[in-house]
């Protein structure tokens, strides 16, 4: 037990050693973290989100179209602006705008034409048109359900309570009437639409004829959203808000401490080139406590690492496990064992540091990725969500989401723990297997 | 104590070693002598259990080395070609961790570092992290680390390499201390001063073989000369050394630059024939000295190499 507890104290001391490392491996992390912390909500939401630049070019100057971009401007997500047509195309070209609405000329017309007709007048749907970003589709899709939701507003507003909105009811009456492309019975069924709404208007001039005599303000009109959202996070709590942070440490811890674990195996791929690999060999210790004492030292600074993390995320960001804290130590004392496991199997499958660093590298970042520490794994397809069920790192993140923000039981941690062990005693098996104890290969 | 018996290693096609056989008694010091790549440290690290030999056996007091937690391994300390310390920690805390290896601990392990650290003469240097060391202060350090558990049999393998000679003298006077107390020593170099100096037996290896192994006085006897006279001359213009072979007692002639090396079996009946067939020939000389062959000259002798710088 003597040499074995040497051997790890060795490691610890030449880990703490290396002001470097430690700052690599825990304040790199931090900043990291923090930054996209930020990014991802913040301490409890509070963090304002950016709003989406939007240009506007009005080619129809007609009441709906200012409807329309009063609208747009009034929503909290989306930061509007009037432009030129040329204007807007060199802004998206350049970045400074997501997307560029174009309201063609005739538009107010032939929308509210279209409202009642659906086109079937033989005059087509006008056309929106949107210049966008490609770089920005997440947003597009964002506008155009906004966009979407203001024009059936301002469009309907104004044919049923605008000036414009009477005329083209007049109007479309006449053209239906007339129309012989439409079937009888669709003609019959319009011409009443048309003729309620005729009437509706009537009867709301009257209305605002005697509000106005007794000083009361202007009737509102048109169609609105038939629904409001109540909006409710679902966190470990009716008022436990969510910490963005707590992913983005767990995320980020997971990923330096791989690097660490990767940062073990090098090490020990150029001890077997040194002369200590020759001293170590020489004195009567087993091949378990060289290995093994290596495990139990790097999962120890694993541990530690990840403890000082999720220490300083409590003490600055408020970051709380607010799940099974039997089920946080777990997680994490499985993922420090399968870092230490991860990082013997780069050593036994290298051949030499130099080429080992490469491709260990492009590894773990893969690892890291599909683990979701950098953006959460709900973005990916489908299919990759599936996939990543075999990485460990995404066990080990949901694992710590789960015990920290998400509050869960310790029930919830048995799975990340068990599968995260089998990883573990798979890297362990085939590092053992394939280790090259002599130094001539 | 020691007995390597026909040993052979191979890395693939490349025979690192082949049939080397030697033995060391208690208290002897053997020399492995040998080019750079002659097959030294894969025979250290054959003894020292680091490499399993292909055939052939190593016997230590009659046993052999047949698994790493063998106790048979506390019998023999280890100096790496390497060096084999961590920068990064004192000297006392890397002597504290080696001593651990062998499970010393606590006051045992203390003395043992003390005595060390007093036999290489750094005991006043014991807190400092090694990386404030000379590179004679690391190798000599190297040397105290591989005596902690009290070895019977030490492997130095080419402990003075890089070394000045200041130092390379500190660590031959702790070999000469060790080699007092009684400790068997295998030292590995291609340096025959060293060679000399500290050995009782020297084994000479050459790609992978031993071609002597006798003692320092029983290798000379190998050698077909007992002396070598050197004659500058004042010209060289047309000079034929192996004319001088017809001379009675020469063994062998050779001209480095305007230098004559001529090896005789007996200096005082040959120098006076040498000299004077040299002035009956017209090559005048300005200067003649007489040298003992040395183990470069038995290497040369033997492989019909130089010792150094042979591939």
């Amino acid at each position: 037990m003597i040499p074995f507890m040497a051997l790890v104290r060795k490691d610890l001391r030449l880990f703490f050693n290396d002001r470097r490392a430690v700052i690599v491996a825990i304040v790199v992390p931090i900043v990291l973290a923090s930054f996209f912390g930020y990014l991802f909500g913040g301490q409890k939401g509070s963090t304002e989100m950016a709003k989406v630049p939007v240009l506007m070019i009005d080619q129809d100057g007609s009441d709906i179209s200012r409807g329309l971009i009063t609208q747009l401007a009034g929503d909290k997500n989306l930061d509007v602006k009037p432009s030129s047509l040329d204007d807007a195309r060199d802004a998206v070209r350049k970045g400074k705008a997501t997307a560029a609405i174009v309201i063609p000329k005739d538009f107010g017309k032939d929308a509210g034409n279209a409202l009642f007709t659906g086109g079937k007048t033989g005059a087509s749907k006008p056309e929106l048109g949107v210049l966008y970003d490609p770089s920005h589709n997440v947003e597009l899709g964002m506008v155009k359900g906004i966009l979407s939701g203001a024009v059936m507003q301002s469009v309907t507003q104004e044919m049923f309570s605008g000036r414009s909105g009477r005329e083209m009811v007049n109007q479309s009456l006449a053209e239906v009437q007339n129309n012989s492309q439409i079937p009888a019975e669709d003609r019959k069924a319009l011409r009443d639409l048309l003729g309620g709404v005729k009437e509706l208007n009537e009867r709301q001039d009257q209305q605002r004829g005697s509000a106005a005599a007794s000083g009361q303000t202007e009737l509102s009109g048109g169609l609105s959203m038939p629904y409001v959202t109540r909006e409710e996070a679902i966190t470990s709590g009716v008022d436990v808000q969510y910490n963005g942070y707590a992913h983005s440490i767990a995320g980020m811890g997971v990923q330096f401490i791989l690097f660490m674990g990767l940062d073990v195996g090098i090490a020990l791929l150029l001890l077997r080139q040194s002369g200590l690999w020759q001293r170590l060999r020489a004195a009567p210790l087993s091949r378990a406590t060289l290995l093994g004492s290596r495990t139990v030292s790097a999962a120890l600074i694993a541990g530690f690492i990840l403890l000082v993390l999720f220490g300083f995320a409590r003490v600055v960001f408020g970051v709380r496990i607010l799940g099974s804290f039997a089920g946080f130590v777990g997680v994490c004392a499985a993922f420090s064992l399968m870092t230490a496991a991860f990082g013997l199997m780069v050593a036994a499958l290298g051949k030499t540091p130099e080429a080992t660093r490469g491709y260990s590298i492009m590894a773990t970042l893969i690892m890291v990725m599909l683990g979701g520490a950098w953006v959460p794994t709900f973005i990916f397809p489908k299919w990759l969500q599936k996939l990543t069920l075999v990485v460990p790192t995404r066990w080990a993140i949901d694992g710590l989401d789960g015990m920290t923000w998400r509050g869960l039981g310790f029930s919830s941690a048995v799975a990340p723990i068990a599968v995260l062990l089998l990883f573990t005693l798979l890297f362990a098996v085939v590092a053992v297997m394939r280790f090259r104890w002599r130094t001539d290969g | 104590m020691l007995e390597v018996k026909g040993v052979t290693k191979s890395y693939g096609k490349l025979i690192a070693v082949t049939g080397v056989s030697f033995r060391a008694d208690r208290g002897e010091t053997i020399g492995l002598l040998g080019p750079n790549g002659a097959g030294k440290t894969t025979t250290v690290s054959i003894i020292a259990g680091l490499l399993s030999p292909d055939s052939g056996e190593v016997l230590i007091e009659s046993k052999q080395v047949k698994s790493d937690t063998d106790p048979v391994k506390l019998k023999i300390g280890l100096v790496p070609q390497d060096m084999a310390l961590y920068d990064q920690l004192s000297a006392r805390d890397n002597l504290t961790f080696f001593a651990a290896l062998y499970s010393i601990s606590g006051a045992k392990a203390k003395q043992a570092i003390n005595e060390a650290l007093d036999l290489v003469a750094l005991s006043d240097r014991a807190g400092d992290k090694v990386i404030t060391f000379s590179g004679g202060m690391k190798r000599r350090l190297n040397l105290a680390a591989a005596l902690l558990h009290d070895p019977q049999i030490l492997l130095l393998d080419e402990p003075t390499v890089g070394v000045d000679p200041q130092s390379r003298n500190a660590i031959f006077d702790n070999l000469e201390v060790l080699k007092k107390r009684g400790k068997t020593l295998i030292y590995t170099t291609h340096y025959m001063e060293e060679a000399e100096r500290l050995c009782d037996r020297i084994v000479i290896i050459d790609h992978g073989r031993v071609v002597a192994n006798d003692t320092l006085q029983g290798l000379h006897k190998l050698l077909p000369v007992t002396n070598i006279i050197a004659i500058e001359l004042d010209r060289t213009d047309g000079f034929k050394p192996e004319q001088m072979l017809a001379l009675p007692e020469v063994t062998s002639a050779e001209l480095k630059q305007n230098t004559l090396h001529v090896g005789v079996r007996d200096l005082s009946r040959g120098a006076p024939g040498i000299l004077s067939w040299l002035s009956e020939n017209g090559h005048s000389y300005q200067h003649v000295s007489s040298e003992q062959p040395n183990l470069e000259t038995v290497f040369l002798t033997l492989t019909g190499r130089s010792l150094r710088d042979s591939k």
